[in-house]
């Protein structure tokens, strides 16, 4: 690895050719107030590249139908498609079985879904939860409704100052009442990538089975769930250079059979009657409806995109980016990065001294600078580091090293009004 | 489109500096707190309602305070000054006027008693940011109802303007 990266010259970056990667990306050309678009809001929602804008348009144009119902030749095609879409995910995260793979509307939905399967099935009253700090608010208020209902008790793990989550004390919440653990894999809000592999482990020596949150994961690393060994891991599609209404739920066979479904209707039944329905097998008992067809197909062809880019070459230019921006922003006078930690994704959340983040995302937006302001869902966090909120530049492979000179040039005039 | 900077105007970034009537009123008659969920922003207006027969509800004195960005706090200071020693039932006309040009709703040249609020004007155009320059208003109209707490989000709050998708 660090062989690969002292390879990396960080103004060249010659080992990643990001203009090629740019022209794939046609929302990148756009001019915001005249100013070339600076896009740091990847953590928010990821640009689609023409190639899955293409396979939308052609599955609308010559594809589509409703799936796993009609014996017409469109809704065969479709099918079909729709289920190779699930096995490029399969791939993609490594799963043992396509039948893993549920197609979700999202992570939240994903989360959710876990949260009535499973929560709503095995946890009972005096059970207890953990979560940690750093969780999205999806990954923390459907535990908070469980536990709520079933009058179980959520424990949190502490972070230290540099936004990292401390493993011992995770390791000391564990007693006989735990039933479930849910982390997230990368923070959305702090960049810091979790050791979930070891807290797994750990969980599960307690018999404990554990949630990931992979919606920052998925996007930035390579994600093997076999390897992590984890019993559920969610991920959204939009920050994944596919479209929005789609998501996945990784479980492991043997659990998403125990669970309840989340949804009842069509698809994920067997047969019905007033007196009785049986559910289908997984992982089409957990998809009630009709699904998002366009946008699971979209992904499938999006996650062939960043795998052809190759998900390892992906982060090894992300943490140059990341590298980059850090060195740049902590020479910054007035500028405070939030979230240090050793092992970070390319995420750089900061505040200005004496400028709100509202101000600072709306005079970057003069500048033509995409960043996000606000709590990013992570109120506890924000808490935690006692700020209302931060301003946050998320990267992705297609930014270069020069819309990171656009940024800090962006903070160097936000800080020039404020003076 | 906007020019944005238009907003970070010298006299908004004065009073976001050196915000006016920036702290608490002892014995204060009139009290609410404005709280803004999507950014965690809130501000605490506090007021006197003068009952002299000379000058039935007139505002007497007013103090803000709280955690905002500098549309929201320079919004607030700029409104005390123009609030105090007015009547409520003329406050209440201004903080109608100063909802509807927030939202893009008032037309600057017909009669109006903006005057120098006008520098939010541009606030119209920035749809996220319409709720930080209306959060004092909000408040100080709920502080005269004595609703508890005025929010830019809350759906049964009587000043809950039609801000699209601000």
């Amino acid at each position: 690895m660090s062989a690969v990266r002292a390879a990396f010259n960080p103004r060249s970056a010659s080992a990643f050719d990001v203009e090629r990667i740019r022209a794939d990306f046609p929302i990148l050309q756009l001019k915001i107030d005249g100013k070339p678009l600076v896009y740091l809001d990847n953590a928010a929602s990821s640009q689609m590249p023409q190639t899955v804008i293409d396979r939308l348009v052609r599955y609308q144009t010559s594809e589509h139908a409703n799936i796993n119902r009609a014996v017409h030749y469109l809704s065969e095609t479709a099918t079909s498609e729709y289920e190779a879409a699930r096995r490029k995910l399969q791939h993609f995260i490594h799963a043992r079985e396509e039948r893993e793979v549920i197609l979700t509307s999202g992570t939240t939905d994903a989360i959710n879904l876990v949260m009535h399967g499973y929560g709503r099935k095995f946890i009972k009253s005096g059970d207890e939860i953990i979560l940690t700090t750093l969780e999205h608010h999806s990954n923390i208020v459907p535990w908070q409704m469980l536990a709520e209902e079933k009058g179980a008790k959520i424990r949190v793990v502490p972070i230290n100052d540099a936004g990292e989550l401390l493993i011992d004390d995770y390791e000391k919440l564990f007693n006989e009442r735990t039933r479930f653990v849910g982390v997230m894999h990368v923070s959305n809000a702090l960049g810091t990538v979790n050791p979930v592999k070891k807290m797994i482990a750990f969980a599960h020596e307690r018999g404990v089975p554990v949630l990931v949150d992979g919606a920052q994961a998925a996007p930035h690393l390579q994600v093997d769930v076999k390897d992590l060994d984890c019993d559920f891991y969610a991920f959204s599609g939009h920050k994944l250079c596919g479209p929005t209404g789609i998501g996945v739920l990784f479980g492991k066979a043997a659990l998403l059979e125990k669970m309840q479904p989340f949804k009842g209707g069509g698809d994920m039944i067997m047969s019905v009657t007033f007196e009785k329905t049986t559910y289908n097998t997984i992982p089409h008992k957990f998809e009630a409806g009709t699904p998002p067809i366009a946008a699971a197909i979209g992904l499938g062809a999006a996650v062939d995109y960043l795998s052809a880019i190759g998900m390892d070459a992906i982060a090894e230019y992300e943490h140059a980016l990341l590298s980059y921006a850090t060195e740049q922003m902590t020479r910054m006078p007035g500028v405070r990065i939030l979230g240090t930690a050793t092992n970070k994704a390319a995420v750089l959340s900061f505040t200005v001294d004496g400028v709100h983040p509202h101000d600072v995302g709306t005079l970057l937006n003069q500048e033509g600078v995409a960043v996000r302001t606000g709590h990013h869902c992570a109120q506890p966090v924000m808490q935690r580091f006692k700020v209302p909120a931060t301003s946050r530049a998320s990267f992705a492979f297609y930014n270069s090293m020069a819309e990171v000179d656009a940024l800090v040039g962006g903070i160097r005039s936000v800080q020039k009004v404020f003076a | 489109m906007a020019d944005y900077r238009a907003l970070y105007q010298e006299v908004i970034l004065d009073h976001n500096k050196k915000p006016r009537n920036y702290g608490t009123l002892e014995h204060a008659s009139h009290h609410a707190v404005g709280h803004n969920p999507l950014c965690g922003d809130h501000i605490t207006v506090a007021l006197n309602l003068n009952l002299d027969p000379e000058c039935v509800e007139c505002i007497d004195g007013i103090a803000f305070q709280g955690e905002s960005c500098a549309i929201c706090k320079a919004s607030a200071s700029m409104m005390t000054v123009a609030v105090k020693g007015r009547t409520r039932t003329d406050v209440e006309t201004l903080i109608q006027e100063f909802l509807a040009m927030a939202t893009g709703k008032l037309d600057l040249d017909t009669p109006n008693h903006i005057g120098r609020l006008a520098v939010f004007a541009g606030v119209r155009d920035l749809p996220t940011r319409v709720k930080c320059a209306i959060l004092p208003w909000h408040t100080l109209h709920a502080a005269f109802n004595s609703v508890a707490s005025a929010s830019t989000e809350a759906a049964e709050d009587p000043m809950h303007a039609p801000i699209g998708n601000a």
